[in-house]
């Protein structure tokens, strides 16, 4: 851990880039710079949740067949991880805006854990769903009725969950990246906006899968 | 630094809060309700991510530009759901041949 000697003004003063004239303006633009992204992030989602709706609303009776297919332990169990890790990701923040390195280091560890944990369970489900011959294309044997259009349903869970599957090893990979330069000290206060950004990211996550609960396990179980 | 520290308590509060409402939409899912299921699944949902949005990504304390992006984003997003819909559900209503 680097312990700065420096007066807080001069650290204050080599943290803010030339271009802004003080470290409120830089952390504004650079939260602003990642809420534009979210926003971006939703509409690609958004084409998603688009599609599910459209053939939702073709095949009413094949989604809630595809919905019963999906075991609720799993989503359950992964909603709770991944609110838990978000509630680490906000400690983390919290952490980084008062400068505590040592709490900052553990909590994004923590977080990233909870983040590969949630991937490792879809991983799981994942195989078993390969196990069940659930898996459009590549194995496919159920042989209901509605076969063509419960694959559908699994087609749209697959690309659904795998797209943030991947959202989410994107943040922990960038978590463990912060977890080395913060072990470096690279985070003191007046630097803590690297951190409150990747936040935003973790939460837009969480958020999204909290959206993808209801659409495909929830939805025709009643 | 001024931007808000929020504390610890509020944190878990919204974390509970958040736990909680899981296992209330979980539950209510077994419940056959006809079709207010779906809305009120959703409606949860968007609970929870109010809640994630205001408390863990700050945007109680947010500037005026950041609520609008978060805003613009829910807004254009509305407008592809419902503008696609709307087309969707009221294709059957005209005796147009052909179409």
């Amino acid at each position: 851990m680097i312990v700065e000697a420096r007066p807080t003004a001069q650290r204050e003063r080599a943290a803010l880039g030339e271009q802004y004239n003080t470290l409120q303006q830089q952390h504004a633009t650079a939260e602003l710079g990642m809420w534009i992204f979210l926003a971006t992030e939703i509409m690609l989602f958004g084409g998603l949740f688009t599609g599910y709706t459209v053939y939702r609303t073709a095949y009413p009776a094949a989604f809630a067949e595809g919905s019963r297919h999906l075991d609720l332990v799993f989503g359950t169990i992964n909603t709770a991880v991944l609110i838990v890790s978000s509630l680490t990701m906000a400690l983390a923040v919290r952490a980084a805006q008062l400068g505590q390195q040592r709490a900052l280091v553990r909590l994004l560890l923590v977080t990233a854990v909870l983040g590969a944990l949630f991937v490792g369970i879809k991983g799981v489900e994942w195989s078993k769903h390969y196990a069940d011959g659930m898996v459009p294309q590549l194995a496919w044997q159920y042989s209901g009725p509605l076969s063509q259009q419960v694959q559908l349903f699994f087609m749209a869970y697959f690309v659904m969950t795998g797209l943030h599957a991947v959202h989410l090893t994107v943040g922990v990979i960038s978590v463990l990246v912060m977890v080395l330069l913060a072990r470096r000290g690279a985070f003191p206060a007046e630097r803590h906006t690297s951190i409150e950004v990747l936040g935003l990211y973790w939460h837009f996550v969480d958020m999204i899968w909290i959206f993808l609960l209801p659409l495909l396990y929830l939805f025709g179980l009643g | 630094m001024t931007d808000h520290v929020v504390a610890v308590r509020l944190y878990v509060l919204v974390t509970v809060g958040l736990l909680v409402l899981t296992g209330v939409t979980v539950a209510v899912a077994h419940v056959n309700l006809g079709w207010l299921n779906a809305p009120l699944a959703l409606l949860i949902a968007a609970g929870k991510a109010v809640l994630i949005a205001l408390f863990f990504m700050h945007l109680r304390w947010g500037d005026a530009q950041v609520r609008l992006v978060a805003l613009a984003g829910v807004l254009w997003v509305s407008i592809l759901i419902i503008g696609t819909m709307d087309d969707i559900l009221t294709r059957g209503w005209l005796p147009i041949p052909g179409k």
